[in-house]
Formats: structure tokens, sequence, C-alpha cells
């Protein structure tokens, strides 16, 4: 049924990305999940089945067709406007993960391996190299293999708290173990001098307020803002501590995964999708990164239009009580998976937190149906793993290519544009897509070849100077 | 000055960021593959002989200024299409981004991207310690690689606008034209390290090429002579 199907932020299904204390023996595996672009349809046809609050829809369902040309045509308009959302976000992983590489040594300094890649990559042949770093990589994607079946077998016997206990366990280790080493890194290399107690404080704030933007409620900025970070660590601990040949046979091996996970009828990003969708529930909070939010609004508010909004909020809300044989958190994260679009918020709205007063309120407020919803309240999604391999390509690029910049830029310009068509194809197959393929084979593509092909041409121009 | 282009007209509208990544990658993919042919080419030469590899370096460079153009031929191709994709889902049946807007953005989409690759080592050299051409090159190095850079910069953008003008009114002596700057400006820099071989004539070829793209798009004296009185 399309409606069913259209129902929820579709999400492109990720890979698996994996925790890796470095000394710790528990597994934690985030489940990435990809980014969907949303119709307006599918948020019309949401209309009717959160109106669980007894509101007359049947206005809706001419406004549905009426509206679908429009959407389709507006799809693609607006459709600029969420690359870019995209974009920034992305752009800006890059950059700290470059910014962290470039400065700060520890991240490049090479101080033994995971263990789950045992083999090492300093042997005396080639060959034996290759065979390590096949090996590596095998058992890298096995178990991340192992690891999103585990999820999957998880999330359809609606075993929430095991996961919802998984992912918490995750972000508090990635908040606060790695973000004290990176930050104990960054004071080292620029030999700040700092006490113990200062650096308790900083994590501390940093960890608490990071665990609650992501996993409850909080200024969609700010949330953005975390998952970008925490996305970056992950990157950074890959770069780390994983060998070459091993670093570019994963991200290889996982865009071919992920294109099979999502595609395929049996896969199990897919099944995990389509479980979702079948329970008319969002998907994991702390894993994916949303461009939009849903509009909370103040009780002071007396916009007409934020009172549409809020009440299409209230719609949303009730929805979730009945919803609430499962997990309590994905629902009170709402924030992040609805699809409105919040550049008005900025400009009208002031805080977004929804204390349970606000809610309350704005339940209280009359429904009416969304008739004159503004088309542009869509948002993307894409899940963090996606923002984490990119991170790691650029990283690995700018940190052991012979061409240094250029080959870092040449990769940075490849994946934007690999992430433009994959919403390209996106906006045209309105189904859930992987991300990971088309950018990291552009972008594998273009490092390889320009670090061995036009790195020395542009040496050798630089060096007479000429200019092409 | 090409980044306060980008900050001023092109970061606003989040078509012509697209527009932008997208000619930068073009540049960028026949850069790549004239630099595969340049390594084949030698590759299958002898190292050891000078004149021979300079001369290879000069034919690469050449082969890499068709390519350029080649590819901003076929990016021209596919913007025609997507404005007429656009044309079609927009509501009120014209494209949000008009032709010239596409090639100003183009342009500059493939000025940054050779600018960017031109300089970005070097700035990042720049940043260690050292001492300018102290094996008996010139001290300017620097200097004039800025200049050179931002003059080619601007220079891409004025083709990119004639380019797509000439391509839009079926003129080939416009393309061709911008053709031959293009080989003329780097042939020009072959004179490197007299300076003044190739930074002069580059400058008069951008203010030649300036005034073009501006009468091209419709300025005019009278236009000009408003805009610096402010009136």
């Amino acid at each position: 049924m399309t409606e069913l199907s259209a129902h929820l932020p579709q999400f492109q299904h990720g890979q698996l990305t994996e925790n890796f204390p470095d000394n710790h023996l528990s597994n934690t595996n985030d489940n990435s999940e990809r980014r969907r672009h949303d119709n307006s349809e599918r948020r019309r046809n949401d209309n009717p089945e959160s109106e669980t609050n007894g509101q007359p829809h049947n206005s809706t369902q001419q406004v549905v067709e009426q509206d679908e040309e429009e959407d389709e045509e507006l799809t693609l308009k607006y459709g600029a406007k969420h690359v870019i959302m995209l974009f920034v976000p992305v752009t800006l992983c890059m950059v700290v993960v470059v910014a962290t590489i470039k400065s700060v040594s520890f991240y490049t300094r090479k101080d033994g391996q995971l263990i789950y890649t045992p083999f090492t990559e300093e042997t005396e042949t080639v060959g034996q190299r290759a065979l390590n770093s096949i090996l590596n990589a095998a058992i890298m994607i096995s178990v991340i293999i192992v690891m999103t079946i585990l999820l999957v077998v998880l999330y359809k016997y609606r075993c929430y708290k095991v996961i919802h206990g998984w992912l918490i366990i995750s972000s508090l280790l990635l908040l606060f173990f790695f973000s004290f080493i990176y930050l104990g890194e960054v004071f080292k290399t620029y030999n700040v001098a700092m006490d113990y107690i200062t650096v308790a404080l900083m994590i501390w704030n940093f960890g608490v307020v990071g665990m609650i933007c992501i996993h409850w409620k909080g200024p969609l900025r700010l949330q953005q803002a975390y998952l970008i970070m925490i996305s970056a660590l992950m990157a950074l601990v890959f770069i780390k501590y994983l060998p070459e040949w091993t670093a570019w046979l994963i991200l290889a091996v996982i865009s071919v995964y992920d294109l099979v996970a999502v595609l395929c009828p049996k896969g199990p990003l897919r099944m995990l999708v389509e479980t979702a969708q079948e329970r008319n529930e969002t998907l994991f909070p702390a894993l994916i990164y949303s461009s939009t939010m849903i509009w909370l609004v103040n009780m002071a508010e007396e916009d007409p239009e934020a009172q549409r909004k809020a009440s299409k909020n209230s719609t949303y809300d009730k929805q979730a009580p009945a919803n609430q044989t499962q997990n309590e958190d994905a629902e009170a994260d709402d924030g992040g998976f609805s699809q409105e679009w919040q550049q008005q918020r900025d400009n009208r709205i002031g805080p977004i937190e929804s204390t349970p007063e606000s809610r309350a309120a704005v339940q209280a407020l009359p429904s009416h149906s969304q008739t004159s919803e503004d088309p542009e309240e869509r948002g993307v999604k894409l899940g963090l793993g996606d923002f984490i391999f990119y991170s790691v390509l650029v990283g690995k690029a700018s940190a052991t290519a012979s061409g240094d910049w250029n080959t870092t830029l040449a990769c940075f310009v490849a994946i934007l544009i690999g992430l433009c068509l994959t919403l390209l194809l996106l906006a045209i197959f309105k189904k859930a897509l992987p991300a990971l393929p088309i950018s990291i084979t552009f972008g594998l593509v273009f490092y390889f070849a320009t670090d061995n092909l036009v790195q020395p041409f542009m040496d050798q121009l630089a060096f007479h100077q000429f200019y092409i | 000055p090409a980044l306060g282009l980008f900050l001023f007209t092109i970061a606003r509208d989040p078509l012509r960021i697209i527009i932008l990544i997208a000619g930068a990658f073009f540049w960028l993919v026949s850069l790549l593959l004239s630099s595969l042919i340049w390594f084949i080419a030698v590759k299958a030469s002898d190292p050891q002989d000078e004149p021979l590899q300079k001369g290879l370096l000069i034919f690469g460079v050449m082969f890499s200024v068709l390519l350029q153009e080649a590819f901003r031929f076929l990016y021209y191709k596919l913007l025609r299409k997507a404005i007429e994709g656009l044309v079609a889902l927009s509501e009120d049946g014209c494209s949000p981004i008009s032709i010239q807007q596409m090639a100003y953005v183009a342009g500059v989409g493939f000025g940054l991207m050779s600018g960017a690759f031109s300089m970005i080592n070097l700035l990042a050299d720049a940043l260690g310690p050292g001492t300018v051409g102290i094996h008996g090159d010139s001290q300017l190095y620097f200097l004039t690689s800025a200049f050179m850079t931002m003059v080619l910069i601007f220079l891409h953008t004025f083709w990119g606008i004639l380019f797509f003008h000439g391509c839009e009114h079926r003129r080939w002596w416009e393309i061709a034209a911008v053709v031959v700057m293009h080989l003329a400006v780097s042939g020009s820099t072959f004179c490197n390290p007299l300076y003044v071989g190739s930074l002069v004539p580059s400058y008069l070829l951008m203010a030649a090429a300036a005034a073009w793209a501006y009468s091209l798009s419709g300025g005019s004296t009278q236009n000009l002579r408003r805009f610096l009185l402010c009136k």
C-alpha cells in the first residue's frame, strides 16, 4: 500500500559502525541508517493515520490528490535546498576530521590495531600484505554483517530495551571516552596546560548535554552539531586504527555491502526499514542525522501557521501514546524525525524544547486538517554511518596521500558530487537508497587517480610554474 | 577575491552551489584525464632526457587545456538539459536560474577548482619554514603564483560566460576565441620565470575578456558609470 509504505520517514539503511574502545571487550554497534528524501505526499498521507484524535480528515484526502501533483514538481525545486542541507554537515564533518588529522599527530601514529583487524600490514612481501588486508577486511565486514543481523533480529522481536541500552552505552562511550582522548591530544598538540578538574568538568558537561540532545530532546542545531562531532570522532578512530590497505578495502567492501543490504529484498537493512514502516515507528534517534525537526510551539505563539503546525504536532504526538508499547525513547525523540522544516522556525520561535507543559498545551489546541501546509517542510535524513565513512575517506586521503591537499580536495568534491547524484536518484526512485556506494566509489577513484596520476603532473607544473 | 565572489553571489542560492560543485567536478575530471595522458607519455619515454620531459610537459599542458574546454562544452550540454528539466518542474514556467547565471557559476566552479589545485599545496608549504628562491630561482615565486592564480580564476569565470554565450547563439568563433585565449594564457606561462612575459599578457587578456563578457551579459558603459558613481 503506497500510503503505508510512504508513511514513515523512510531511511536508507546504512551499515553498522562499531565503536572501538581500545582495550574494551564489549561490542557496541551502531546501526546507521541512511537518509531518505521526503515527499510531502508522504506527509499528507501521514495525516490520515496520525489523526487518532478523531479529526475529520475527509478534507485532507482531497487536498492530498490536489497537492500531489504540485508536490511532485516542487520536489526537485526544493531538492536543491535539501542537497545543501546535507552538504553543509557532511562538509563540516570532513573539515573537522581533516583539520584534526593535519594538526594532531596522534591520529596518524600507528599505535597498534584493533582486535577486529588482527593481521598486521607490516609484512615482508606485497602478497602477504595484500592477503592480510583482505583477511582483515573480511573479518571486519563479517562482524558488521553479524551486528546488523543481530540488530534486525532484536528489532523484529521487539527487544527495544536491549537496542536502546546498546545505543545508550555506545553513545556514552563515544561522548565521554573518545572525546576525552581527543581533547587530551589536542591539548598536547598545542601545548596547553590543563588540569584534570577542568577537563573533567568540560567532558562531563559535553557528554551529558550530548546524551540529552541525541537521545531525548534538544535544539536542532545542537543535536546536529553533536551528531557531527561524534561522527568525526568515530571517523578519527577508524583512521587511526585501521591500517592502510585494510581501510581502503573496507571502504570498498562496505559500499558493496550497503548496496546489497539495502536493495536486496532479503537484505537486513531493508527488512529493518520495512519492519519499521509496518509498525509505524520512527527509527533510532542516535543513528540518523536529520536536517529538520518537528515544531514544538510555545504557547505564546499566535501565528496561525504555527498553530496549524502545532496541531500537526499534537496529532503526531497523539499517535505516540498509541504506540506506547514500543520504546518511549524513540517516540519521545519524535523531534528528530518529523518532516517539518525549520527555516521559519528559526525566525519565529524561540526555544524548542518540548516540556510537558507545552506539549499539553499544544495538544489542547484545536487540530485542523493541514490544508495549507508549507510545501517547504520537508527534510532529509542521512545516516551517521555515511558521515563516518565519508570522513574516513577524506581523512585517510589527507593523512596518507602524497598529493596532500590536492587529493583531499579532489576526494571532497567527488564525495559531494556522489551525494548529489544519490539524492537525485532518491528523488527519482522515492525509496530507501544506500548513500554510500556512489560517493565512496567516486571518492576512491578520485583518490587513487589523483594520488598517482595528477600529483606528479601538478608537481611538475608547479615546479616550472606552468598553468593549465 | 574569488572567495568573495563565491560568498556574495553563490552561497545564497543552493542551486548555484550545486552547479558550482559540479563545475569543479568536471574540471577535476578533465584534469584527471589529461594527467593520465601525460603520465602514460612520461612512462613511455625516457626519464633522463630533460628537454624531452619539458616538451612532454608542454604537450601535457596544451592537451589539458583542450580537454578542459571540451569538458566545459560537456558541462554546457548537461546544464542545457538541466534547465529544460527545471523549467518543466517549476511553477511558473520559467527556470529558477538562467543560463547566464549558470554560465557564471560554472565558470567560477572551474576557476575555483583550478585555482585551488594550483595554489593549495603552495599555500601549505608557505606556512612552513624556508626561504623563497634559495636555489637561484625567482624570489617572487609566491607572489607571482598568487597573482597568476587569481587571474586564472577570473579568466575561467569570464571564459565560462563567453563560452556558454557562444554555444547558446551558435557563434563558433566565440568558442574558438575562448579556446585560443586559454591556450595563449597557458602558453604565456611557459615563459616563466620571465614573469613579464606571462603575467602582463594574462592580465591584458583578462581585461579584454572581462569587457567582452560584461557587454555580452547586457552591461554597457552607462551601467558602469552609474554603478561607479553610485547613482
